[in-house]
């Protein structure tokens, strides 16, 4: 029989293995000044990537184990953006904090094709291996500044927790297997629409899924890794963390829940309502009482996953689309918010709040970047965070949940007081010292970047929305 | 441009964005963006008017905003020459107030604020005037209200400015609650909030006369409170607090209008409803004479034009409610001119001689000659006097208005047209002729500065001709430009016209006598007629009444509540207490949280919360671990319970 590859449809994800090979060559060949370049390579390479995924084209190969498909596309723009507003945001904090630069760009990279893998996976097992592959590079990216305590302390927790939740994980991929007979997504979800009872061994199965991706997306009760790493881990680390790996973990719970485990609906969507509540209401609480801005945005992230799974109950195109338009505007709000971080940590080197005082004065441009992502996290239109909620709850309405709307709701008051009082500091509180603070270029125009996306996405939010609108059709 | 008018509101935002946030310590930079912006909006706003003088329209360009199953957002932009008209009017008089500006706030420590105001302004209103459903017009309906009460209260250190601001606030607002009751009774007897689509359900005939009556009386609310109109007119004379360009660019030639152009923008209703229509008439005849009446006796420079702006508006309502879709949108425009170049004019004065009191004043046309010219060329156009821009759009009301034989109305009309033009001479005379009254502050008086005058000189020019373009013997002139449903050309009245100008001559010819050759004696005229002098001076005792009627009872039902608030609250606390005292026995720990937590509320508890559970990240990996396996092991149980 012809087994018909297609290697065309992984071209970009090819590509950018091969030019993270390339970069990590030519990273021995580089003095330790000109290490900035290799920042800049890997900005080519992930161009030249988004060009190349934006132009593939779609189709199912490798037996249907890999599908490149519209929903794909979405997730793969959403990383392959974080990661150039990743590395953009690096080259200065790489150069006067880390050693082995040439690396640390190689490992986001990695992480990046591992991640674009997993929005293709039609199939558990590529998806786990393609998830880990996204996630081990991560631990060492956690622990990248090794002579710094947090940081290693950062990497070894987010290693051991990431591996108990992986072996939870791969439990319940083992256990599915064996009850379906398949790893194929398609195959199990025919397999469980023929059965006529759910064993309570499956619905263990589904749990321990559920576990599993839930420690990606830092989901409440999975979550505790997330503010230690957050803190610990270098900051544009943090940056990627928070929004790629947040992404990845999402791409897969879709795929695997929408397209597989669709027949199952009524056993997990209680589950994923209990965990949106949670996360919902103690990511916000707890952020109230944070002083390192590091730590705030970790449980503002745990709060925010838990909005994304409120449109995951819809179960419906409207709410494939609005996850990923909420993605969308996450992205450039969130890592937005870290890029005014980094660039307020390379010059004064502090991450507690109170250190933002006066802001307005000393950099206009960042507290006004800063106030507009902040803006976008509590969902004000016209940023983009607005759009996104509203099609979050949206989706979440439509099938009849209100209660988790309203709580939704209210937790995001709860939001606007601790976004806001970074706001406050910056704004109506006066620090010790008033010098003006300068910006590098690249992380200027990382800025300039999210504030687009950001005020774009919410103006002329139809535009991006006809766009997404096709990441649905795989599964509806 | 039409297509992408919306550019002509956007600039002015710019402008409020970069002034606030980058320019707000930077005088020449803050108020150079913002005459930049407006100027650009300007000419932009003539590129429209040449499209629209193509082709007509009605353009409509919708932008879906929000769109899911079931719902939609839209916003749109309704392009019609009536919108380019007052895209004009606003651009040109926004351009000429800024400039003065420039003169006027020069010196003012909050001078970038000021500008930045003027930008959110000039904003708000294009965009009032561009959008194309119920919505947006509310939207930047109280966003205009809301500059209007910054404006007015921009020099906040008087507490009669303040004061003055908060009492536009409220007064508005009591309008504006007719006005959103009456956009939730259309949405809900004609789903939409579209123009259009409202429009064309008004033509099928699908919406019962009865509601549309609602509706129409409902949104003159609105607009009655915005245009100052009986019974809303008490804040637009207070308002006069705020700098005087403030007070020619809002509160006489846009921000008042935009009443005028919402009740332009209903005229399918009025066609419909004869209640709502006459409801729109009586109320704009009556505010006409009243504000007149009231004119005739003030002495404070600001508060007759304001009066004056009062009783225009309100013929510019009789001429809408009478059907006369042309004229009173016509009228709007040139008033907007001749009316602007008054408040810059007295700003001219005032600037001058630091008072508002024109028994200060006198003599000053020797003083400032180019404010004394066109304040004359702004009061014979106001007065309706041939061939300038007042007469052509006064005559066209009073031909409005008779044509659909509401004589009552028409005497009433032309009566206040004697009216006013003997108080804008009496104010001209008093000002400008004679000798000063106040040697010292004469003594000190100069011509304004250029960036003032000149704005005086545009505003003049137009004064005159603006009106021409709808002098009724010319064929493509403003009635088969701006109209209702289908251009008809009404032959002029000339025996009208005749009437009016003699009225208004007299009106003059009177002011003459009594205050520049001084044959009649003002003083004893006041003593003869005491009793009507007196209830004119204290402006017919509205604020009286408001003050012994509305505000008592608003005061008094504020009684009652607090009273209400207090008992029940002290009830609730003695309660609260007791129960704690009880408790404390039992748990004298923890009623020290109870109290607290019914004091300080919500906040506190939330923060307390939010420690606790900060606790529990103790930073040990195996407390982390362990609550995974904890999560999994709630998450079978939650399955299995």
């Amino acid at each position: 029989m012809n087994i018909p590859i297609d290697l065309s449809l992984l071209y970009p994800e090819l590509f950018l293995l091969v030019w993270t090979f390339v970069v990590l060559v030519a990273d021995f060949f580089t003095s330790e000044d000109s290490k900035p370049n290799i920042g800049y390579l890997s900005l080519i390479g992930l161009i030249i990537t988004a060009i190349l995924s934006l132009s593939s084209k779609q189709g199912t190969t490798f037996y249907g184990a890999f599908r490149a498909d519209t929903f794909g596309l979405s997730f793969n723009i959403i990383f392959i953006f974080s990661a150039i507003l990743t590395v953009a945001s690096s080259i200065e904090f790489a150069k006067k904090n880390l050693k082995h630069q040439g690396e640390f760009y190689g490992l986001i990279l990695f992480s990046t094709v591992g991640m674009m893998f997993l929005s293709a996976a039609d199939d558990l097992l590529i998806l786990y291996v393609s998830l880990e592959l996204a996630t081990i590079s991560l631990f060492i990216l956690s622990a990248f500044m090794k002579r710094d305590l947090k940081s290693t302390e950062a990497g070894m927790k987010y290693f051991i927790l990431g591996a108990a939740s992986s072996a939870i994980m791969i439990y319940g991929i083992s256990l599915i297997y064996g009850m379906t007979g398949s790893i194929s997504l398609h195959i199990i979800s025919l397999r469980l629409e023929e059965m006529l009872t759910l064993s309570p061994l499956f619905v263990l199965a589904i749990i321990f899924l559920i576990a599993g991706l839930s420690f990606k997306l830092a989901a409440v009760p999975f979550h505790m890794w997330c503010p230690d790493v957050y803190e610990g881990a270098p900051t544009p680390v943090t940056a990627y963390l928070s929004v790629a790996s947040k992404a990845a973990g999402l791409a897969a719970l879709i795929r695997i829940f929408y397209d597989s485990l669709q027949p199952a609906a009524a056993q997990w969507i209680p589950l994923f309502m209990a965990i949106a509540a949670m996360a919902m209401v103690l990511g916000n609480v707890v952020a109230i009482k944070q002083h390192n801005i590091k730590r705030l945005l970790a449980y503002s992230s745990i709060a925010q996953i838990g909005y994304v799974l409120v449109g995951f109950l819809g179960d419906s195109e409207l709410a494939v689309t609005s996850m990923v338009i909420y993605m969308l505007a996450y992205l450039f709000a969130n890592i937005g918010a870290f890029l005014v971080v980094i660039a307020f940590y390379n010059k004064i080197g502090s991450d507690e709040i109170t250190a933002y005082a006066g802001l307005s004065k000393r950099s206009p441009f960042l507290a006004i970047s800063m106030v507009i992502f902040l803006l976008s996290l509590v969902g004000i239109p016209p940023m983009a965070g607005f759009i996104g909620k509203f099609y979050l709850f949206s989706a979440a309405i439509q099938k009849g949940y209100y209660w988790i709307v309203v709580l939704a709701v209210l937790t995001s008051v709860v939001s606007l007081y601790y976004y806001m009082s970074v706001a406050y500091q910056m704004y109506f509180k006066t620090g010790d010292d008033d010098s003006k603070i300068s910006i590098e270029p690249t992380l200027a125009v990382a800025v300039a970047i999210a504030l687009a996306g950001t005020i774009l996405i919410g103006v002329f939010p139809s535009s991006v929305i006809s766009a997404v609108f096709g990441a649905s059709r795989a599964f509806f | 441009m039409i297509e992408h008018s919306y550019i002509i509101a956007l600039l002015p935002l710019v402008s409020y964005v970069l002034i606030v946030f980058f320019f707000s310590k930077r005088d020449k930079v803050a108020s150079g963006i913002a005459i930049t912006a407006v100027l650009i909006s300007f000419v932009l706003s003539v590129f429209a008017l040449f499209e629209t003088l193509a082709d007509k329209g009605p353009h409509i360009i919708r932008f879906e905003w929000i769109v899911i199953p079931g719902f939609s957002l839209p916003l749109s932009i309704y392009f019609d020459p009536l919108t380019s008209v007052m895209l004009l009017v606003v651009t040109i008089v926004s351009s000429c107030v800024h400039i003065y500006s420039l003169g006027y706030m020069h010196g003012d420590p909050r001078f970038p604020r000021f500008f930045s105001f003027l930008s959110l302004f000039t904003f708000s209103m294009l965009g009032l005037v561009l959008s194309g459903s119920f919505v947006g017009t509310y939207i930047f309906w109280e966003l205009v209200g809301l500059t209007s009460y910054l404006l007015i209260g921009f020099w906040f250190e008087k507490s009669s400015a303040s004061n003055a601001g908060k009492k536009a606030f409220i007064t508005t607002k009591t309008g504006d609650l007719g006005f959103l009751l009456g956009l939730l009774v259309m949405y809900f007897f004609a789903h939409t909030l579209d123009y259009q689509t409202f429009y064309s359900l008004v033509e099928n005939n699908q919406i019962s006369a009865g509601v549309l009556t609602a509706i129409g009386i409902l949104l003159f609310m609105g607009a009655v409170g915005k245009s100052a109109q009986f019974p809303l007119h008490v804040w637009l004379p207070d308002a006069m607090e705020g700098p005087t360009p403030v007070s020619a660019l809002i509160h006489a030639a846009t921000m008042v209008a935009a009443g005028v152009y919402l009740t332009a923008r209903i005229m399918s209703i009025i066609v419909v409803s004869h209640t709502a229509a006459m409801t729109i008439a009586y109320i704009g005849a009556f505010t006409a004479f009243m504000a007149a009446s009231i004119a005739l006796v003030q002495n404070d420079i600001k508060r007759v034009l304001a009066y004056s702006t009062i009783s225009q508006l309100g013929y510019m309502m009789l001429a809408l409610g009478v059907g006369g879709y042309v004229s009173g949108t016509f009228h709007l425009m040139t008033h907007a001119f001749f009316k602007a170049l008054l408040f810059l004019g007295a700003g001219s004065v005032i600037h001058a001689v630091h008072t508002n009191d024109i028994n200060e004043m006198g003599g000053l046309q020797k003083k400032m000659p180019i404010t004394a010219i066109t304040f004359y060329i702004a009061s014979l156009s106001i007065s309706g006097i041939f061939p300038l821009s007042g007469f052509w759009s006064k005559d066209e009301i009073f031909g409005a208005v008779m044509r659909e034989g509401h004589y009552f109305l028409l005497i009433v009309a032309v009566l206040v047209a004697g009216m006013t033009s003997f108080y804008m001479f009496r104010l001209c005379f008093l000002t400008f002729t004679g000798k000063p009254r106040d040697q010292h502050k004469y003594d000190h008086s100069h011509e304004s500065p250029k960036n003032m005058t000149y704005p005086l000189m545009v505003l003049a020019f137009l004064s005159i001709f603006a009106g021409w373009v709808g002098i009724p013997w010319l064929h493509k002139g403003y009635s088969s430009f701006v109209f209702f449903e289908h251009p008809h050309h009404e032959s002029p009245v000339i025996w009208l016209m005749i009437i009016s100008t003699i009225v208004a001559l007299s009106g003059i010819y009177l002011a003459y006598l009594m205050y520049y050759k001084r044959s009649i004696d003002p003083v004893k005229v006041g003593e003869r007629f005491k009793p009507i002098y007196t209830f004119l001076l204290n402006k017919w005792y509205f604020d009286e009444l408001y003050m012994g009627t509305v505000i008592k009872f608003v005061y008094w039902f504020m009684e009652v509540l607090y009273r209400f608030d207090v008992g029940i609250i002290d009830w609730f606390v003695n309660f609260v207490g007791r129960f704690g005292l009880f408790n404390s026995r039992l748990w004298q720990t923890f009623d020290v949280y109870i109290i607290d937590g019914a004091v300080n509320g919500a906040g506190y508890l939330t923060r307390w919360i939010s420690g606790g559970l900060r606790k529990i990240q103790t930073g040990q990996v195996q407390n982390y671990a362990f609550v995974i396996f904890l999560g999994v092991v709630l998450l079978i149980l939650f399955r299995v319970m």
